[in-house]
């Protein structure tokens, strides 16, 4: 691109906002918050990039797609950095991104519930029971209740509304 | 199974094995201790992870199935930060993957806990469990590691950790405290896997070279939390704590069962038959 006038930096960031995610497509990866950083190197466009769950098999598609948008864009010279520092939490989620959960029936994490792995002076109540409350992302009821703390994909939890019975993802809070 | 002469290894057997001399002796080089260290962590993951996805398909309810595996995921996910590290640091060029794929039983350094056999879903769970309160005191000692790359792992797999113990502690309590033939189950599991969780608090040179280091904490500092979480748990579970005092050791060492060797002849088919074959 020698010569050419670099495309600034947000132009950039309003492609990645297209980039859907491949396991959730409703959201684009700066809704997920995984980009982290964007910024030209000389000639070189460097795009850092979190990973949500350290075994999540979506990461190295969300980089060849992060790669195909911006080459598709004309942008010839790229790198991508892994970043592991801060840690991705589900606090990242803009707003919208939340909004696009929920259309999509994908109940949006609480934020601040966290699990912390601090099992003592509530071991009597951890058996089987979730004390969040979740509201359905189909009918709005709170009257639901926790099925699996795994759903189709590390991130999420397993659901179901006991008002309108159907079942749920809920993207859980990390 | 091992003999008992295998499993009755005294320490100083121990400092004698191959493999580990020279981390016994006086000045070894702490970058030694260092990547021996990065394998024990990457390589419990590896095998629990392994062992875990072995039940891929064959979990008794659907939920439970995808809970497994993705426990796996996660776990599979930590040991390519691990071991991915413990090659950056020997420096030899070996990749996360080299690791995995291409060394054998005695190279590996993990527990003896994580690759006894999956055996019913009840034992499967309690041997999750007791690793489970382990790994999470272990990460959350490392967020203060002197290494900044140890410290930034542990934070990572910490949150993930999180969540694969409070649903093993949690399945313990509802399936020991169920029904008589679950409560049977899960303290036949107990008794079975409790001779193996002590290896977690042993430690040997290589421990204590990277405690010195501040790299990580020394093995037995993590043994009264995670008495009190199993304790609690147990309590709860209305099981009851084997009265044995007998351990199994040596996994650290590389002096393994020879179920590591099912599982690697498992996992490792393709790379030794295929060498450098890529997807």
């Amino acid at each position: 691109m020698s010569g050419a006038v670099l495309p600034d930096i947000q132009m950039v960031r309003h492609w990645l906002a297209q980039v859907p995610d491949p396991e959730i497509p409703v959201i684009s990866l700066t809704d997920l918050g995984i980009i982290r950083d964007v910024e030209w190197q000389d000639d070189t466009l460097v795009v850092t990039v979190t990973p949500t769950y350290s075994g999540c098999p979506a990461t190295s598609v969300i980089n060849l797609d992060i790669e195909a948008a911006l080459r598709a864009k004309g942008i010839q010279k790229l790198r991508l950095e892994r970043q592991l520092s801060p840690p991705w939490t589900t606090d990242w989620i803009t707003a919208e991104g939340r909004e696009k959960l929920r259309a999509y029936g994908i109940a949006p994490p609480v934020d601040g519930t966290a699990a912390d792995g601090r099992l003592a002076g509530r071991i009597a109540r951890l058996a089987g029971t979730s004390n969040l409350v979740i509201a359905c992302p189909r009918c709005g009821s709170t009257k639901t209740e926790k099925v699996s703390q795994f759903g189709s994909t590390p991130c999420k939890a397993s659901y179901r509304c006991t008002d309108c019975l159907e079942p749920f993802d809920y993207f859980k809070c990390i | 199974m091992p003999s008992l002469t295998d499993v009755m290894t005294a320490d100083a057997d121990l400092a004698r094995a191959p493999g580990i001399r020279t981390m016994a002796a006086k000045g070894a080089a702490p970058e030694d201790a260092f990547v021996d260290w990065l394998c024990r962590m990457g390589d419990n993951c590896l095998v629990l992870g392994h062992r875990v996805s072995e039940w891929c398909g064959h979990s008794p309810v659907l939920e439970e199935d995808i809970a497994l595996a993705n426990t796996a995921l996660d776990l599979i996910g930590q040991t390519q930060l691990w071991l991915g590290l413990a090659g950056e640091v020997e420096g030899k060029g070996r990749t996360a993957d080299n690791l995995a794929y291409l060394r054998d039983a005695a190279q590996f350094r993990n527990v003896l806990l994580v690759e006894r056999p999956n055996g019913d879903f009840g034992q499967t769970l309690m041997r999750q469990f007791l690793f489970d309160a382990w790994h999470m005191e272990m990460l959350r000692a490392l967020q203060a590691s002197s290494d900044k790359r140890v410290a930034e792992i542990a934070a990572k797999a910490a949150k993930e950790v999180a969540y694969h113990l409070e649903r093993s502690a949690d399945l313990v309590i509802r399936l020991g405290d169920g029904t008589e033939e679950s409560r049977t189950r899960m303290q036949k599991a107990l008794n079975v896997l409790w001779p193996y969780t002590g290896e977690l608090f042993l430690g040997d040179a290589v421990d204590q070279a990277t405690a010195e280091a501040g790299i990580a904490p020394a093995p037995a500092s993590l043994k009264a939390a995670w008495d009190r979480t199993v304790a609690e748990v147990l309590a709860e579970a209305t099981l009851v704590k084997p009265e044995g005092t007998f351990q199994h050791k040596g996994g650290k060492q590389g002096r393994h069962t020879e179920a590591l060797g099912f599982i690697l002849a498992d996992m490792q088919f393709l790379q030794r038959a295929y060498p450098g074959g890529t997807w």
